[in-house]
Parts: C-alpha cells; structure tokens; sequence
C-alpha cells in the first residue's frame, strides 16, 4: 500500500470517527444525571494533580497513581496517590484538601489524626495544609519525562557529531540542528554578540526545554497532556532563573541606565526620582511578564481547546440531536485551535529566548559601547 | 492547587530538575553540537574557498593551455610556411638550374655544331680554294699560253679597274 493510499484511508476513518465518538458521547452525556459543568472540568485539566487520569470519570476512572512525598514536621511521608480515592478517603491522617485547601494534602487534626478510611460527606472535619509536599504530581512526573526525552535527544545528537564529524546531517540531528543554527544566528548573536559562547547553552536549553513541553501539552494522552509549560510555578522559575543570570551579569552601565537614566529630563530624577524607580520596577517587571506571558498563552489555549470539547457535553445535555449537531463544528475548531498551538508552541518558546537573550545582552550592554566606540573612531 | 498559586513541590522539582538538565547538556550535548556546527561551517568555507581557488588555477591553467596550443599552432604554421617556401625555392632552384644547365647544353650543342659545321665549310672552303687554285692554275696556264689571248684579259681587267 503506497503513502498515499494510506494517507487517504486513514483520513477517511478518522471522519468517520469524528461522526460516530461525538454521537456516542453525546448520548452518554444525555444520559447523566449530573449536569455538565464546563467550568471546573477545563480548569481540573488545567491544573496539576496528584494522580495522571487516563480516562474515564467517577468510579470507572483509571488513572496512574504518583507518590506522594511529603515533609509532615520533619517526617518523610510516602504513599501512593491512590491510597486517597480522589479525595474521598484519608490515608493516616492525610487527606485531600477541601474548601480554600482544594487540590493539597491536608493533615486532618484531633481525633482523625491517624485515620485511614473513607471520609463522610457533610461531616466537618479540622485539618491543616501540609506546607512541604513534594510530591510526584502530574507536572513532575511530566517534568521528568520531558527531562528524559530532552537528554536522549540531545546526548544522541551530540553523540552523532562526534562519531560523523563534518558529515551531512541525518536524523534527529538535521531535525534540531537548523532549529540550533536559526537560534544561534537570530537570537543569541544578535543580542549576545562575543558573549555568545557564554550564554548559548543556557538559551539553548530554555528554548527546547518550553518548546518541548509545550509540544507535549498539546498531546491530549499520556505521556503527554500535562499543563507543564502553563503552569505558573515552571514558568516563574524559568523567569527567576533569566532574572538571576541577568542580574549577576550587569555591567556597570546596565545599574548607572537604571538609577540615572540617560536621555530624559532631571526633573524626573530630582528631587522626586520617577525615572530610577520605574527602571527598578523594571528590572522586576521584565522577568514577571516573562512568567505570566508564557503561562497565559499556553493556559489560555489548553482552555479554549477545552471550551469547544465542553461545548459537545453542553449541548448533548440539552438535547442528543443538537449535541451530534455541534460536534463536528466543536472538533473542526477543536482541531483549527490545535493547530493554532502548534504554532504557538514555537512562538512563546521562541520569544521566551529572544527575550531572556535580550535582557541579558541588555545587561551586559558591552556591544553597544564598543559599536559607538567602533563609530567614533570610524 | 489552583491556577495562579505556585506549589512547593513543583518550584522543587522543576529548579533541581532544570539545573541537572542544563549541566548535563551544558558539559555534554551544546559545546559538541555547536563546536559540531562551526567546524562543519568552516570546513565547508574552507572547501568552497579551496575549490574557487582551484578553480582559478583550473582556469589559468586553461589559458596557458589555450596559449601553448596557440603558440604551438603558429609554430607549426610558421614551420610548414617555411617548408613550403624552402621546397619551392629548392624546385625554383632545380628548375632553374635544369634549364639552366639544359640551355647551357643546348648551346654548347649549338656551337659544336656550329664550329663542326664551321670546321666543314672552312675545310670546304679550302677544298674549293684548292681546287680552284688548280683550276685556275690550269686555266691560267692554259690562257697563257697564247699572247692574244693575255692582252684581251689584260684589257678586260683594266676596264673593269676603270669601273671601279
């Protein structure tokens, strides 16, 4: 069978797919007694947790547990995720949060201090937050995967360059390296200049490792699906870290533009000093835009991609014809918005690094005297 | 674990987990790749610049070659000019001398012809000479022997003394 005749079989069954699983689902949604809420079940797919759920819901659900790992004053704690039921069991004494505590470990206080066993509904139960859970959430588990993947492609890619000096690149190696040279020759040069060489590999591995787990969030089934990238704890480390390496390789002239910003009148520096304390807050609001850019444009897809598969159970409920009605316009957007993501995926990676390269070339901010000295002397 | 509130455990586990990758790909995989990178990249500008370099010499090369082969044609045509005129002056020369050395023949054949036939007429000359002397002589001796005779010559020959 040629490519071609297999593209065209695989199209047509996948049509017919997308026809048949939205009749089926549309009648299971009818048939529930729950009404469909979209709200919590994008944000549940949003957010971290602390089993990987496959599929299913309720009961029937399968789900990979994780292990729970936790520092309850001082104690190491370590159990498997499934040994809480969804929330609705404790394990010793540890249970899943409710109210303001939703979505953490709690450690249930006074008489069910040690209590194993399922948890009543409408009964009060006192409880405090475990501060120091580290857990292997889904985004950890996710994290290390991505880890994983990154140093397999990149030691084989290495490897081969060692072993095929100077040779026409094959593989995974002509998959990465013109991505590698794009990101030398547009981002890191230009910004970086003979620093280069210095900052190279941190940008490097900026750029695959957001742009590998935005590729992978994007993948609706395990090992991908985790909001990794969208979530605001990765992505305000990722800021810290462009922070800290910009902070620590300032020059002289990046602390002397902040507290006495050339160009502008000195009224704005004396007596009252706008202009210094807008570049400090600068200096801060740079890395949090980094942080809160990256988070919301991946959050915001998963959300949207979620919205329209939401749309199909909204409207099954109301009546099974419309919701079979809905579906193929639900999943033609579904599927436009995927793509959409795609694309997204390499832009907030790309500009995530151009960014970071940015502020740091910004900091260093040697390449701008030397071109003005280069200037004057011409 | 809601959307805007960062958890411990992941800032945990994402800074240890970033720092691991970045020095395993700092120390193994970037410096090989980009150092694989540029030597590739000069090594292609090095061949390039060494092919436009032998392609230049290809090309003086060529026009020494196409120089030589000029060279060598005017040669070739100067020396076959030559021959030629070498030849046809050697023939000029042949026949000049052929016919000069015929002619020469010719006119050597001419005179002894000449002086053969010179020799005869000189010799028939003589024979007449001499037989007209003896005639004459017969003659004379015969007309002599009567005085009338003497005195009608002697007369005649004054006549014609007188007409001359």
């Amino acid at each position: 069978m040629s490519y071609k005749g297999f593209e065209r079989k695989l199209a047509v069954v996948l049509c017919t797919l997308m026809l048949v699983f939205p009749c089926k689902f549309t009648l299971a949604a009818a048939e529930e007694t729950e009404k469909f809420d979209a709200g919590p079940f994008i944000i549940e797919h949003v957010i971290d947790s602390y089993g990987w759920h496959i599929c299913g819901d309720g009961d029937k659900s399968v789900s990979i547990p994780l292990p729970i790992i936790l520092f309850d004053e001082g104690h190491p704690v370590v159990f498997m995720s499934s040994k809480l039921h969804h929330g609705e069991a404790a394990y010793n004494g540890y249970a899943m949060g409710w109210g303001d505590n939703k979505g953490r470990i709690v450690k249930l206080d006074g008489n069910y201090a040690d209590y194993t066993g399922h948890l009543e509904e409408g009964q009060e139960y006192e409880a405090h937050v475990c501060k120091w859970d580290i857990s292997i959430t889904k985004n950890v588990c996710a994290l290390f995967i991505s880890l994983i993947l990154i140093t397999c492609i990149f030691l084989s890619v290495a490897k081969r360059y060692k072993e095929h000096p100077n040779e026409v690149p094959s593989g995974l190696q002509a998959l990465v390296e013109p991505v590698i040279v794009f990101l030398q020759d547009e981002v890191i040069t230009p910004s970086l200049g003979r620093n280069s060489n210095k900052y190279a590999p941190y940008l490097l591995t900026l750029f695959f490792f957001i742009f590998l787990n935005n590729m992978l969030g994007i993948i609706p089934i395990f090992p991908g699906g985790a909001n990794l990238t969208g979530n605001i704890a990765v992505t305000g480390i990722l800021a810290l870290i462009t922070f800290f390496v910009t902070t620590f390789s300032s020059g002289k002239e990046y602390w002397k533009d902040i507290f006495n910003t050339p160009g502008v009148p000195w009224w704005l520096k004396i007596p009252l000093p706008i202009m210094p304390l807008v570049e400090t807050i600068g200096i801060f609001t740079k890395p949090f835009v980094l942080m809160v850019r990256l988070f919301a444009n991946i959050t915001a897809g998963h959300i949207i991609t979620l919205a329209f598969v939401s749309l199909i159970f909204i409207f099954g409920q109301m009546s099974p014809a419309i919701g079979w009605a809905v579906s193929p316009v639900s999943l033609f957007f579904y599927i436009f918005m995927g793509l959409m993501e795609l694309l997204v995926a390499f832009i907030q990676a790309f500009v995530f690094t151009l960014l970071s390269a940015m502020y740091i070339g910004m900091a260093i901010g040697e390449e701008e005297h030397e071109e003005q000295a280069a200037v004057v002397e011409a | 674990m809601d959307l805007l509130r960062p958890s411990f455990g992941l800032i945990f586990w994402m800074l240890i987990g970033f720092a691991i990758l970045f020095f395993i790909l700092a120390k193994f995989a970037w410096p090989v790749i980009t150092n694989g990178i540029a030597a590739r990249n000069k090594k292609i500008a090095d061949q390039l610049e060494e092919a436009a370099k032998i392609h230049e010499e290809m090309e003086s090369l060529n026009k020494k070659h196409e120089e030589m082969m000029a060279q060598a044609k005017a040669e070739r045509d100067a020396l076959l000019a030559e021959a030629r005129k070498v030849s046809e002056e050697m023939y000029d020369k042949a026949k000049q001398k052929a016919t000069a050395e015929s002619q020469a023949m010719i006119e050597d054949a001419k005179k002894a012809i000449y002086f053969e036939k010179m020799k005869a007429i000189t010799d028939a000359k003589n024979a007449i000479a001499n037989f007209s002397i003896d005639i004459a002589q017969k003659l004379i001796n015969e007309e002599l022997s009567d005085s009338e005779k003497q005195e009608k010559l002697v007369e005649k020959w004054m006549e014609d003394v007188h007409f001359n």
